[in-house]
């Protein structure tokens, strides 16, 4: 009888990348369901456009690229939904579908694909749509909406999102509750925080995620906005900045990206802490409204610094002290 | 107890499977087949000859500088001398015994019953006389250990942690020879008089440590220190850390730390030598896994082969994947089962692909981090990984490769499934040649 000789160790873990991009694809249907809630089926049907496109995107690559198949890994599932879940209900379909596939494509596939990415490819695919048709990613529909895939778009009640009224500066008409409950304005995936914060914990306390950027990043927009505060509720001012936009999808889902954020522990601190002060800032000086794309952008680009300035202290030595 | 050590993982242990068997004892083989080199250093040199007839017990092989005696297990005929599978894999000069089943016992080793009265150096040449190396795998010679030890260690750290899963050849030592133990503790500790003892075994074995702490009640040097069971543990440099709260700098011995730390098992044969003039001739060996039918503990002789200690445990399943020597965190795939035993084979285990996750496909590294989490020697495995890949040597030594233990926890958590330890085997293997 002869046996596999390979390498030890010779048991492994149960985690495995397919399950790993499952999970935070299970993590986001929270969001998205309540997203199809408010904004109707066009909202699903965006999303199905979303991911159809990544993944022939990933097709294409798999065979011009990285010569082997890569769907089954299913991380083009997730730069589809992630992506989608960015966009306004009203976004042309085919928007939808060439922001996916300059993501899986461009941002992912030309990097060298899965983990080699420098940017998040959902909010790079994001940030090349507003640079070529911001027309389209500004026209956010009311909450209840309801839009049916066929209906016409050009029609739709379209409003300001509660951080437009935060940019006069004044606190939105809307209630706390309709922000945390999502019976907001804005993007697909963005309005509801319970569903994000939902989808959140099932990832820190699957493991896939550590707690450590979103409570970087959400911590530093809670200081900052409470001590920079503009009127004289300051309270309700940092509560009104933590659930309206992108934020907390952002700080769960966006930043927490293995590729384009750091794998030491004080770098994952640093980089949300960072994520949250460029957020605050964009919000507070920018032209927009949102800030959440560019910050983590920006900060994506950083990432090999911060994990060289905070890597682990060699074991055996003591801090700062050279052998 | 300072802090515990940074990283390490919490795999299944599966000691159930042999834990709850009782020890088999002495297997009495055909033949056995006893390598030339059974320790780190240089191989022995045979001292009979193919036809000469051997005791038990009698030296059969030694050699100069580093290196121990290695002794015969069974009297009987010597009917080759010749390279055989090692454990390792590879084919070392081995001195083959056809058993003659008398156990006629060689007596050029004299019992020691009352060791207070022995000199130091009397106590280390016993402890080379009587081939001890150190028993958990590392191979290590104890005399030289325990030498180099005196006047420089204020603790001594005796490794029950067995934090390996499968292994319970360490437990079944502690809940049938616990006075051995503790009296080979007492004899180190007359050799290198250290401040504090400690006796360090993981939370997993409670058995052993009911045993333990029964014997230990009115023991005013020896402290018993209950670990929480977490791989590697037992782990020199985390064993250290978590007893002293000192980290072994990098390149050092545990010496310079003022730490020793020895197996169980090397202080249960220390006694066996010192009091009794046996040399090791047998040990424990767990024979476990999913893929064998029975498994359990036997006391089984040097060099008995794997195909024998399999067979005592009721054989191999169908399904057999792959058969070990050692862990399965830190082991050597077995071809075959030709090999036979040495000094520090503690385990032998026989797995089947269910039950140990590699049946999913390796895909690329996502940069998920858990390899950082987990690096015990604060290393960041996913960047020697890829350094390694592009032989990035200068890169390779910055991220200080030469520091990894191989303990596995890095591949074993590894959601790309990439085999990083056997990578990181290379690259050292790379950083060595380019220091040439």
């Amino acid at each position: 009888m002869k046996f596999e000789v390979t390498s030890s160790p010779h048991i492994r873990g149960k985690n495995h990348t397919q399950r790993i991009m499952l999970d935070v694809i299970l993590a986001l249907i929270p969001a998205l369901a309540v997203g199809v809630w408010h904004f109707g089926m066009r909202a699903f049907a965006v999303t199905v456009v979303s991911i159809g496109a990544a993944l022939a995107a990933e097709w294409v690559c798999g065979l011009v690229l990285y010569h082997r198949s890569t769907i089954k890994d299913l991380s083009a599932v997730v730069t589809g939904l992630l992506l989608a879940l960015t966009l306004p209900v009203t976004v042309p379909y085919w928007t939808a579908a060439v922001g996916s596939i300059f993501a899986v494509l461009v941002v992912k596939g030309f990097c060298g694909g899965l983990g080699k990415n420098i940017f998040n490819p959902a909010l790079a695919g994001r940030a090349f749509l507003v640079l070529l048709w911001p027309v389209y990613l500004v026209r956010y529909a009311e909450a209840g909406v309801k839009l049916s895939v066929t209906d016409s778009i050009a029609d739709a009640v379209t409003s300001a999102t509660p951080l437009h009224h935060m940019q006069m500066p004044a606190l939105p008409e809307e209630s706390l509750a309709d922000m945390f409950f999502g019976n907001i304005a804005g993007s697909i995936g963005e309005v509801c925080t319970l569903a994000l914060l939902a989808g959140g914990i099932y990832l820190i306390w699957r493991g896939v995620i550590s707690i450590r950027i979103p409570a970087a990043y959400l911590g530093t927009v809670a200081v900052l906005t409470l001590v920079f505060s503009k009127g004289d509720q300051a309270f309700a001012w940092m509560l009104y900045n933590l659930f309206g936009g992108g934020v907390v999808l952002g700080a769960f889902f966006m930043a927490t990206d293995y590729a384009s954020s750091p794998v030491t522990p004080k770098g994952q601190i640093l980089y949300g802490a960072g994520c949250g002060i460029l957020t605050v800032i964009f919000r507070y000086f920018g032209l927009f409204p949102e800030g959440v794309t560019y910050a983590i952008l920006l900060m994506n680009a950083c990432v090999w610094a911060i994990d060289s300035w905070t890597a682990p202290r060699r074991f055996g030595t003591k801090k700062g002290k050279a052998l | 107890m300072k802090s515990l050590f940074f990283g390490g993982i919490h795999p299944a242990d599966r000691k159930e499977l042999s834990a709850n068997t009782e020890l088999v004892s002495m297997m009495n083989p055909k033949q056995v087949t006893i390598p030339m080199l059974q320790h780190i250093g240089n191989p022995c040199n045979p001292l009979v000859a193919v036809g000469d007839h051997v005791k038990k017990g009698q030296k059969i092989g030694d050699g100069e500088g580093l290196c121990v005696p290695v002794h015969a297990s069974v009297s009987g005929k010597v009917i080759a001398i010749e390279p055989r599978r090692h454990p390792s894999g590879r084919d070392i000069l081995s001195v083959v015994i056809e058993n003659d089943f008398q156990d006629e016992a060689d007596t050029s080793m004299t019992a020691h019953k009352d060791y207070s009265a022995l000199s130091n150096d009397e106590i280390i040449d016993i402890i080379r006389a009587a081939g001890i190396v150190g028993m958990g795998g590392a191979t290590f010679a104890t005399n030289i250990k325990a030498m180099s030890s005196m006047q420089k260690v204020d603790t001594l750290i005796a490794n029950a942690c067995e934090c390996e899963p499968y292994i319970t050849s360490d437990d079944m030592l502690l809940r049938t020879r616990t006075e051995q133990v503790l009296e080979g503790m007492r004899i180190i500790c007359q050799l290198i008089r250290p401040e504090r003892v400690v006796l360090a075994v993981e939370a997993n074995k409670k058995r052993a440590i009911e045993i333990l702490k029964k014997e230990l009640k009115d023991d005013r040097q020896i402290e018993l220190l209950v670990l929480p069971t977490r791989y590697p543990q037992g782990a020199e440099k985390q064993l250290i850390q978590t007893v002293t709260g000192r980290e072994i700098a990098p390149g050092q011995l545990p010496a310079s730390e003022a730490c020793a730390v020895f197996n169980v098992a090397t202080f249960a044969f220390t006694y066996r030598a010192v009091c009794l003039g046996q040399p090791v001739v047998e040990r424990i060996v767990t024979v476990s896994g999913e893929a064998v039918k029975n498994p359990g503990n036997f006391v089984s002789r040097i060099g008995t082969s794997f195909e024998e200690l399999v067979e005592a445990a009721g054989g191999l399943k169908e399904n057999t994947w792959k058969v070990i020597s050692g862990g399965p965190m830190m082991g050597f795939a077995q071809e075959d089962l030709s090999a036979s035993t040495i000094k520090g084979t503690s385990s032998i285990l026989c797995l089947t692909q269910e039950q140990n996750g590699e049946a999913k496909e390796e895909t690329v590294c996502i940069r998920c981090g858990a390899c950082v989490k987990v690096c015990p020697m604060n290393l960041q495995p996913l960047y020697l990984y890829a350094y390694e890949k592009k032989e990035k040597i200068e890169e390779l030594n910055r991220m200080n490769l030469m520091d990894c233990i191989e303990c596995g926890c890095c591949a074993y958590t590894c959601p790309a499934k990439l085999p990083l330890v056997e990578r990181f085997r290379n690259g050292k293997r790379l950083i060595r040649e380019a220091n040439k």
